[in-house]
């Protein structure tokens, strides 16, 4: 069997959960408009301490806005919940036709969570673009749209970064998941997984915001990886030599939580005892 | 059973079933007290990098921002049951059986799952609140303690009313809108920082539509013994939060006209 056999099934699982969730048209509307409404509430109070701002800021307002806007764009991207599906399906005992497929449990779990993730997210990112880097210049707006990249080499970076924020992503939803099937129960690690989530990924403020003493340590923190080193290496404040250190640092998180993931799902699965009939 | 006490019932049983899961009621608790104090950093760490916002100081905001959370926390609570009203009582048929009763429909919904869980955001607010008087040299005099309690009652009377319209829509969509989201949490986001930072045609959007800014804006200015940046007279703070009454009693003359349209779906 040559590779391209043996990735097939992988292949099908992702195409499936990512053309399943693609249905939910509906959701993805309501979250944009939440999010617009959100980026823009986010945008006016940047703007207003911008304006009185005494010290020199670590970056210029339009890149603090149009960080703000990626960001709403990718928050489906965060890994915040586990898959609803994986939890299902420990719960029903339907957890047991996977364990009877001839593949490998980690990777098939691994393909549906990023077709999920993925499912989700391009579209709500795509209109968010629409939405904030067109629509909102040709209303006047240029002030608080979502500006272009610092140059094509940097805006190649970016999208390069924001794939492999994907796969880290759905590395990270795989813990949860594990996580999920060994208790049982998604809620109180969805309840403490959040708030962490929302701070260290730079959803809640561009990282480069945060207080000074703190900076180092906010970028080699795994959560970096989602959002923060995709819109550094957007606005090219990581270039050249530093550009690569930035996705090595992604690839090293998507290889160690890969790792631990792989490891963690065997021996959960050892132990899981199947339930229901 | 009159109409107070039968509430006060429901919600005891409410608690209660709550209760029997402590860890879990407890854990939620927990969880909604951080996840809400998330922007807490937020509002924290842009004063720590930027010094004040167009003249406010960080204790002044904190005053707003306390409040607003703690007027969302108690509708939050309260609103439980419109929030879920397509998804629990409409396609499921169970909306019928309110009906058959003869007590205040209102107050069933209200009555129902009322969430421990949001003292986690109340105690935040609290604490918010508490800070913000050390910080900003709140005067708590007992006409600011009034005014403050009158705030509260209108905001969360102005957040019922949001879940309340919620609800109302879920009679046309029998499904429950995400889209209300933008109203009750991003209106808590946009009242934790005072009105005139905002663009013009947004704090009248905050006024006159959807009045965030007559329960808390304005209410605060006056309990800080602030002059409104933007010139409105000082009385104003005094009697802006009935439109939060206004938009609640507006509220349920819409849900009325949803009731009447109302036909069952479930078996």
């Amino acid at each position: 069997m040559n590779w391209r056999e043996r990735l097939r099934p992988y292949r099908a699982a992702f195409a499936a959960r990512f053309l399943q969730m693609l249905q939910y048209r509906s959701a993805a509307l309501a979250g944009f408009a939440t999010q617009c409404w959100w980026g823009g509430i986010k945008v006016m109070v940047l703007a207003a301490f911008y304006a009185g701002a005494q010290a020199s800021a670590p970056m210029p307002l339009h890149q603090a806005i149009t960080y703000t806007w990626l960001a709403q764009g990718l928050l489906a991207l965060l890994p915040w919940t586990a898959d609803p599906e994986v939890a299902q399906a420990v719960r029903t005992g339907a957890v047991a036709y996977d364990r009877l497929r001839p593949v490998d449990a980690y990777a098939l779990w691994y393909a549906r969570t990023t077709g999920w993730i993925a499912a989700r997210v391009l579209p709500r990112l795509a209109l968010m673009a629409l939405f904030a880097a067109v629509l909102l210049p040709l209303a006047g707006w240029t002030d608080w749209a979502w500006r272009a990249s610092a140059g094509a080499a940097a805006g190649l970076f970016a999208l390069l970064s924001m794939g492999l924020a994907l796969l880290v992503s759905a590395s990270m939803v795989m813990l949860l998941n594990i996580a999920t099937a060994a208790a049982l129960n998604e809620r109180g690690i969805n309840a403490l997984a959040v708030p962490v989530v929302i701070v260290l990924s730079g959803n809640l403020l561009p990282l480069a915001l945060l207080p000074d003493a703190w900076q180092t340590l906010l970028l080699l923190q795994p959560l970096a990886a989602l959002v923060d080193i995709p819109m550094r290496l957007y606005f090219g404040q990581l270039a050249g030599g530093q550009a690569w250190r930035g996705l090595g640092l992604q690839c090293f998180w998507l290889a160690l939580f890969v790792g631990a993931g792989h490891a963690a799902l065997g021996r959960t699965m050892r132990r899981l005892e199947i339930q229901g009939g | 059973m009159g109409t107070l006490p039968l509430f006060l019932r429901l919600a005891g049983a409410s608690l209660q079933g709550q209760a029997r899961y402590p860890a879990s009621a407890l854990m939620l608790t927990v969880g909604q007290f951080l996840a809400t104090g998330i922007e807490v950093v937020a509002v924290w760490a842009l004063f720590h990098r930027f010094g004040d916002l167009g003249g406010w100081r960080l204790g002044e905001v904190a005053v707003f921002y306390g409040l607003v959370n703690c007027m969302f926390a108690i509708a939050d609570a309260l609103g439980r049951g419109f929030d879920v009203l397509g998804t629990e009582f409409l396609r499921t048929g169970h909306f019928d059986r309110l009906l058959l009763r003869p007590r205040p429909l209102t107050l069933q919904l209200m009555g129902h799952d009322l969430r421990i869980s949001r003292l986690g955001r109340l105690m935040q607010g609290l604490m918010v609140l508490g800070f913000g008087t050390v910080q900003a040299g709140v005067d708590w005099r007992p006409e600011t303690v009034g005014l403050a309690l009158f705030a509260l009652a209108g905001g969360t009377a102005l957040f019922l009313g949001i879940l309340v319209l919620q609800g109302t829509l879920a009679f046309w969509t029998t499904e429950s809108l995400e889209v209300a989201n933008v109203l009750t949490y991003g209106g808590v986001e946009a009242a934790q920082y005072p009105l005139a930072i905002y663009a013009a045609w947004f704090r009248r959007l905050l006024t006159f539509a959807v009045p965030l800014a007559c329960v808390a804006y304005y209410p605060v200015l006056a309990i800080l013994g602030r002059g409104d940046p933007l010139g409105a007279p000082g009385w104003v703070g005094w009697a802006s939060p009935l439109a939060g009454f206004a938009f609640l009693g507006l509220s349920f003359m819409a849900w009325k006209a949803g009731v009447r349209r109302y036909t069952s779906t479930g078996s």
